[in-house]
């Protein structure tokens, strides 16, 4: 079910809100986009990772030697190659990376830190015999105890992985070795004081594992450093600007003399952000004059590249006996991976960001262990957090009594709601999505059968600005050139170029979209943190105004007139009695002088805030613990929806990877600290066998930072899922569920114990 | 034996109705050899173990993985790759129907999806809901949650039967479309 | 990939001749979809692989309810799937449906998912419930193995490495007949079981149990046959106590091990439950129901 946006705007558009075919589609069902792994270069080389076959041990010795002697093999590389980089942190847009940990997680230094962990690299003819090459390195190790789960990892008698780590307690350091590189602590309110007042007072404890992104395209980048020391780069990342930037960075070479070409992306979702192939491609071809390719295998995306984090949760809530939320409490440790700076810090302020809470706590850990280093997925940090949050919220509206949905409502967060963390939302749309929930079919249509459950569960992210750059130009037959630096992961080159279109008053076929090298557009933030359509949408709505007023002089010059007595109405331009529309004016343009360029340039330092509510039905087989998910339901604020199909692609996709998160995905590890699961078949994401069809409802409050109206979509469906699964199965099998995934055997497990 | 590799075999094969003939060592699969020595770079390499299905490819008609098959055995088969979909300049339905129902988001798995439901559809063309879901079930997508890939092959379905539904109700058809 | 010479034998002496000269460095190729993967992922070395799909004899499949049927060793999921005459072979085809998605399908034969030997391999529960009996031959000549001792190990079998799987025979099924395989995977498709089960149950006029077979897959370093469970069914009216009864005894000879897709207490658990529910099956479809359990197109 896929219906028309539900608007709280009066707004009229002519192309927003439009269902164009995207701009990149036919290169996209033809096969003809260029992927990273389509590039190709007539005297290319292929380089290879040698990764540690242990989770901890100190490197005694590398010999390359045998491999460099095979016959094929152009360069070796090893740590040694690589600049001695001091700590220093970089800026990446959403988050921030300490360039020296960075540098040592694409290539160990000392130690090894994880399976997969990389300690050299090869180039050679071709894949095979660099593979070949890999296997004639030796590498000594010393191995070190490892540790796996944050909990552990968080014990004063741990393995340590970094001996010169003290604990950031909120900007003071600690005073001892620990694997807690962070302690955050948000404080409003006298929460002890309301808890002890609360007529009913829920406490649970949470487990989450490991997860990662599951983009199709395994990681892959070419590099051609060139003799006059210019390097060229060629890769699958979100942020061509921020690759150059770590690439210049870990080479120590200047940003100038490194070109990205962001080429199409096989999805990111947070987890192609950081480099880990772009620098070692470039030391291998500066070492062998080549152009080099780096494709991952599907085991070292798994093992070697950003999971996000396995968490422990302890959530307490409070409330009154009408149901009005009284006091929050919530401690989260996240695990950081091999290097500190995981997600925990959003993951504490999204906490308790769905409801007004006036007294309200978190800590949270950030928290290093034996896994690879853990990056953005989705929503990053919150899934987990709404999980234990949202859970907890289900059980005490069932305590009190109360309908989930009611009980949200009655609690909503809304304009003037100060979040934990200390923002104060402005007008945003969480009562809006929880009204079309409580109007929806899915809601208001009885379940049928035995073994099934509805449930509900709410999600919030905060949906980032940064910044942005476009430039256009005015074609004679009336269209207009687009360019721009946002990889477009999912349709966002049609997002935007609508937004132009929209303020320009042409079609969205009208303009030409196009994702420009870093040598060809302005500095533009990644294509992350649900910014693209908005924060490039402005720069695109800016373009626009910028063009409207140079063709206005321009029409001035026509009409011999003042440009102030030329205004722009619906699409035409007009003075007195003349008018020219924008497709007639361009083609006069010739005669009015120079070629008409237009730019644009945001930074937007504003959250966007997405809400969501999600709907889930499910039928537990009660022998098994298998769950099928019967119906699905997203519901987001959209802000505007743009391109209203690649909103509710963006629901569906976040909904589904959601369910995954609940239902089977995780990190299995053997006792030896190595990954069992490294592979689609064994790391099980849904398959369209899994799934029913996803509804999806938008909800449209307009957001007052953007002239259209629009939120960030991206993120926030991920984080309802969880918590909405969990509740559904409880309802199905009188069972709760305090662990993700809920597999089959834990869920089987949990049922027998009950019926015992 | 590290280095010493066999001989290059030669291969003579049909790709999208055109001969081919390449030369290859055995332990190249047919997707490196479409790839990077036929600069057939449709199919994509999702895991090169047969579990996401993004190499998906007709061989004789019926989808198999290409990572998962050496090129030394195409020797006079007929594949069929996504670059062989279009006819002419015109798309497939199937390829249509992707782009107006908006049924790919970054796109990497959009050519083996395409390949697979063109199998399907060869075989069943008017395929229930649960039978697209089934048959699909190998192509994995991590983006669109699948529901408008779903549609979309629903769409295609209908459209192909229309196009070969008898004359009159097509004329009728272009008829109704003309009056509109 | 490591490196190997490729071979592709017309007859099966010329194939015989490749592995004897090979000494054990070579292995053979049929539909690939898991040698291939063991070759790149280096689970396993060859210098040679050598590829049985020309040779014609391998490629048989014929025969019918009467005679029975033979599936040679290069005979794929697919086609097998596409026969009208495997249809009697309801559990086998169960296993077909399911063994990867259709790309697999269309490569991975019957024959390669017994060589291959996992204790998990989805067609060797309902090959063993159906009395196939695997046609090898090696150096030594011809020999005929019952698929229930074909297996010996976890990727280990009577053809030790040095001998060639020409196909697979499998009696005629019951006037009143019929057989179901189930797996439990995490997911709906695309999986490796955690446990799974077949049965072939074969019933008198009168309604009792005449033969009766239950195999177990996934629980035991090899699928395991559970004919003292199976026994207890024979000359019975199979009502749906006797059947829980017979589940339950069926999964006493599960030996599961723990590891990332169960843990032992759950795969007995699901062993009894898929002996439970595959003999229901079977019984639906002795009595000519016809029970779908994949939309297979």
């Amino acid at each position: 079910m896929q219906g028309s946006p539900i608007s709280y705007s009066d707004k009229k558009y002519q192309v927003l809100g439009t269902r164009p075919i995207r701009h990149d589609g036919t290169d996209k069902v033809t096969g003809r986009a260029i992927y990273t792994n389509d590039v190709h270069f007539p005297d290319m080389v292929h380089g290879k990772i040698l990764r540690s076959p242990v989770a901890h041990a100190r490197i005694k010795s590398i010999d390359t030697s045998a491999a460099e002697a095979l016959d094929g093999v152009v360069a070796v590389v090893t740590v040694k190659d690589w600049p001695d980089l001091k700590d220093k942190m970089a800026d990446l847009g959403e988050g921030a990376v300490n360039l020296a940990e960075l540098g040592a997680n694409c290539m160990a230094h000392d130690k090894v830190l994880y399976k997969g962990h990389a300690v050299a690299a090869v180039a050679a003819r071709n894949v095979h015999i660099a593979e070949e090459a890999l296997a004639l390195i030796r590498v000594e190790y010393e191995e070190l105890p490892s540790v796996l789960w944050v909990q552990d990892a968080m014990h004063e008698n741990a393995p340590i992985l970094h001996p010169n780590l003290r604990t950031d307690h909120m900007g003071k350091p600690g005073d001892h070795p620990t694997n807690i590189a962070k302690h955050l602590h948000f404080e409003t309110g006298d929460v002890d004081a309301a808890f002890k007042s609360a007529d009913v007072v829920v406490e649970r404890e949470f487990k989450t594992a490991t997860v990662h992104q599951g983009y199709i395209e395994p990681h892959n980048s070419v590099a051609l450093w060139n003799e006059d020391g210019k390097l060229k780069i060629w890769t699958a990342t979100q942020g061509s600007f921020t690759c150059r930037h770590q690439v210049a960075e870990l080479l120590q070479i200047p940003i100038s003399n490194v070109t990205v070409t962001p080429c199409e992306i096989g999805g990111g979702f947070g987890g192609k952000i950081a480099v880990y192939l772009e620098p070692v491609a470039a030391l291998l071809s500066r070492k062998s004059g080549r152009p080099v390719k780096m494709v991952m295998q599907r085991d070292e995306v798994f093992e070697a590249t950003g999971p996000t984090p396995g968490s422990y949760m302890k959530v307490k809530l409070g409330a009154t006996r009408e149901g009005k939320l009284l006091a929050g409490d919530a401690t989260l440790a996240y695990d950081a991976g091999a290097y500190p700076d995981g997600v925990i810090g959003p993951g504490c302020m999204c906490v308790f960001s769905c409801v007004e809470l006036p007294n309200a706590r978190v800590h949270g850990y950030d928290v290093c262990l034996n896994k690879p280093k853990t990056q953005a997925y989705r929503a990053p940090g919150a899934t987990q957090a709404a999980f234990a949050f949202e859970s907890v919220m289900n059980e005490l509206a069932e305590s009190l009594g109360i309908c989930p949905l009611e009980f949200r409502l009655k609690n909503a967060a809304k304009e003037g709601t100060r979040r934990v963390d200390g923002p104060v939302y402005p007008r945003v749309g969480l009562i809006e999505c929880l009204e079309a929930a409580k109007n929806s079919p899915h809601w208001n249509t009885p379940l049928e059968g035995p073994n099934q459950g509805r449930g509900i569960a709410a999600g919030f992210w905060f949906n980032i600005g940064l910044k942005s750059s476009v430039t256009a130009t005015v074609n004679h037959d009336g269209t207009v050139n687009l360019l721009e630096g946002s990889t477009d992961i999912g349709g966002t080159r049609t997002s935007i170029a609508m937004q132009l279109a929209e303020t320009l008053g042409i079609s969205a076929e009208a303009v030409h979209p196009k994702v420009v090298d870093t040598d060809s557009v302005g500095y533009t933030d990644v294509t992350g943190g649900s910014r693209t359509t908005f924060a490039t949408g402005l720069a695109a709505y800016e373009v626009g105004l910028d063009l409207r007023k140079q063709l206005c002089q321009r029409a001035a010059i026509l009409w011999e007139c003042d440009p102030s007595e030329v205004t722009f109405k619906e699409g035409t331009f007009v003075h007195q009695d003349k008018s020219l529309t924008f497709q007639q004016l361009a083609a006069q343009l010739p005669e009015t002088g120079e070629p008409v360029v237009g730019r644009a340039s945001i930074s937007k330092d504003v959250s966007t805030n997405g809400f969501g509510v999600h709907l889930c039905d499910v039928e537990v087989d009660p022998e098994t613990g298998k769950v099928r998910v019967l119906r699905y339901t997203a519901i987001q604020d959209a802000g505007k929806a743009i391109h209203p199909s690649y909103v509710e692609g963006q629901l569906q996709g976040g909904a589904v990877q959601g369910i995954g998160w609940a239902l089977n995905e995780e990190y299995y590890y053997r006792d030896n600290a190595t990954m069992a699961n490294a592979s689609f078949l064994d790391y099980r994401i849904p398959t369209c066998y899994d799934l029913p069809m996803i509804d999806t409802i938008i909800v449209e409050v307009p957001n007052p930072d953007h002239p259209y109206g629009v939120r960030g979509v991206g993120e926030t469906p991920i984080v309802a899922p969880p918590a909405a699964v969990a509740a559904a199965i409880y309802e199905a099998t009188g069972v709760r569920m305090f662990e993700l995934p809920m597999s089959p055997p834990k869920l089987w497990k949990a049922i027998s114990e009950k019926n015992a | 034996m590290p280095g010493n590799s066999p001989a290059k075999v030669a291969v003579s094969t049909t790709i999208n109705g055109q001969s081919h003939d390449f030369l290859c060592q055995p332990r190249q699969s047919l997707l490196e050899v479409l790839r990077d020595t036929l600069q057939l770079t449709g199919a994509k390499e999702g895991c090169n173990n047969g579990n996401c299905g993004a190499c998906t490819v007709l061989m004789d008609g019926e989808p198999v993985n290409s990572c998962l098959v050496l090129a030394v055995e195409v020797e006079g088969k007929q594949l069929t790759t996504v670059e062989g979909l279009a006819n002419k300049g015109v798309l497939h339905p199937l390829q249509q129907c992707f782009l107006e129902g908006a049924a790919l988001q970054c796109g990497i798995c959009t050519p083996g999806f395409l390949v697979a439901a063109k199998a399907l559809l060869d075989k069943k063309p008017n395929p229930t809901e649960e039978e697209i879901r089934f048959s699909l079930a190998g192509n994995l997508c991590r983006c669109t949650g699948y529901d408008k890939i779903v549609r979309a092959v629903q769409a295609a379905a209908e459209q192909l039967q229309a196009e070969e539904a008898p004359l009159p109700s097509s004329a009728a058809h272009q008829q109704a479309q003309q009056q509109q | 990939m490591q490196s190997f010479t490729y071979h592709a034998p017309r007859t099966i002496p010329e194939a015989v001749a490749l592995l004897t000269e090979s000494e054990g460095k070579s292995v053979l190729l049929a539909g690939g979809t898991d040698i291939l993967v063991q070759l790149r992922e280096n689970l396993r070395h060859a210098d040679h692989v050598i590829d049985i799909k020309q040779i014609q004899d391998l490629a048989r499949l014929d025969g019918n309810a009467k005679q029975g049927l033979y599936l040679g060793s290069a005979v794929t999921c697919s086609q097998l799937l596409r026969s009208p005459i495997t249809q009697p072979y309801a559990a086998l085809r169960d296993s077909a449906q399911i063994i990867g998605g259709w790309q697999i399908q269309s490569r991975a034969t019957i024959g390669g998912n017994l060589c291959n030997s996992s204790p998990a391999a989805d067609s060797i529960p309902s090959l063993m419930v159906h009395g196939a009996v695997a046609e090898v031959i090696n150096e030594d000549g011809h020999q005929n193995i019952p698929v229930s001792h074909f297996c010996t190990g976890p990727g280990k079998n009577a053809l030790a490495g040095n001998g060639l799987l020409l196909g697979l025979a499998i009696p005629e099924v019951g006037t009143i007949s019929g057989s179901a395989y189930q797996r439990f995977i995490p997911r709906y498709e695309m999986d490796i079981a955690v446990a799974s089960a077949a049965s072939y149950i074969e019933l008198l006029e009168d309604g009792t149990v005449a033969t009766a077979t239950i195999a177990l897959g996934a629980v035991g370093p090899t699928p395991l046959l559970a004919s003292d469970a199976a026994d207890m069914l024979v000359g019975e009216t199979p009502e749906e106590a006797l059947i829980e009864q017979i589940a339950q005894e069926a999964a006493r000879i599960a030996t599961p091990i723990n590891d990332m897709r169960g843990t032992i207490e759950f795969r007995k658990h699901l062993a009894s439950v898929l002996v439970k529910r595959t003999l229901q099956t079977a019984l639906r479809r002795a009595t000519g129901e016809v029970v779908v359990s994949h939309p297979h197109v």
